[in-house]
């Protein structure tokens, strides 16, 4: 592949992905750092990130020695099951049926709960700061693995990918160290919305490609089901709200 | 042992969320592999039908959470 196609099929997808995990763990970590300590908040978060990098680095390039058609299909099946996953979440957002993320009282939460806790010193580290930072970086940095990963191993853009993912991190921490407090103006939904359909578009193309179908124009076909999935997020977006409007005024009569 | 369910809930929890819809892209997944090959001859109308499988499957899995969330609230 291009380095052009490359950037646009593994660095963007990963990072725009990477964005929105960074951002939910960043409110953690700050909830942490504010109530339990600096300390125990950046061990917590720099162990998960090594033993996520340890994740890429051991099963990245083992998947190279798999055959590409077999890759293809698994990878693509697993593709399509996320990415339809953030999609249909991102749809329903948006429609309306179910309510925003909100990365503001998502950090009140937690901080509440970060006060109320007991915990014991272990060398000056408190245990449950760390423990919750950990768990918080695994976690959403969990899904930037698979992502790093599915997406770098099928197009063959390991370094790509990981360079996307570590650039969103970059950009998460700094603003975070600036601002001090959650990034709740990231339009969070919209990239969640834009991620889940390309990585649905990437999913299709790769299972295609596995079970060795000709897609009209080769790799420029992606950019043909990016358009197919947008248009079917829109449709599915405006069937949702309708739903939610006619459910309201149904409401509303049966209440009069 | 705990751990580990937990570290498989969260694996199993990436991939699905609807289970209905997750049953059905598999599903039609295996038709598209074993079945369409048998019923769609030209290779290049293949790739649509599997799109156009796929976004019905994901139109419906919308309709059917958006009825149940309105519902519930």
């Amino acid at each position: 592949m291009h380095p052009e196609t490359q950037f646009w099929t593994a660095t963007l997808p990963a990072f725009l992905a990477s964005t929105v995990e960074f951002v939910e763990a960043l409110t953690v970590v700050l909830a942490v750092g504010i109530t339990r300590g600096w300390r125990s908040a950046i061990i917590g978060a720099v162990a998960a990130v090594g033993m996520l990098g340890l994740l890429v680095l051991l099963f990245g390039p083992a998947l190279a020695r798999f055959p590409i058609a077999w890759l293809q299909i698994a990878v693509g099946w697993l593709l399509i099951l996320f990415g339809m996953r953030w999609l249909r979440k991102a749809i329903l957002r948006a429609g309306g049926a179910i309510s925003m993320h909100d990365e503001m009282s998502a950090f009140e939460l937690q901080k509440q709960q970060l006060q109320d806790a007991t915990s014991s010193n272990r060398r000056g580290l408190d245990v449950v700061g760390f423990l919750a930072s950990f768990k918080a970086v695994t976690l959403e940095g969990l899904e930037v693995v698979f992502i790093v990963i599915a997406v770098g191993a099928t197009a063959n853009a390991l370094i790509p990918a990981s360079v996307g993912a570590a650039a969103a991190g970059v950009l998460v921490v700094a603003a975070g160290i600036v601002l001090q407090r959650p990034l709740s103006r990231v339009p969070e939904n919209s990239l969640k919305l834009v991620v889940g359909v390309m990585l649905s578009a990437f999913g299709t193309f790769w299972i295609g490609e596995g079970l060795g179908m000709k897609w009209i124009g080769e790799d420029v076909a992606i950019l043909g089901l990016i358009v197919g999935y947008l248009v079917t997020s829109v449709i599915s977006i405006a069937f949702s709200r309708r739903v939610q409007t006619s459910q309201a005024a149904e409401a509303r009569v049966s209440q009069t | 042992m705990t751990w580990l369910m937990n570290g498989l809930k969260q694996v199993y929890g990436l991939f699905v969320e609807d289970g209905a819809l997750s049953v059905a892209i598999c599903v039609w997944l295996l038709i598209v592999w074993f079945g369409l090959p048998h019923v769609v001859a030209s290779g290049t109308t293949r790739p649509i039908v599997l799109f156009i499988g796929l976004a019905v499957l994901l139109v419906d899995s919308v309709r059917r959470g958006s009825a149940l969330k309105s519902s519930s609230k």
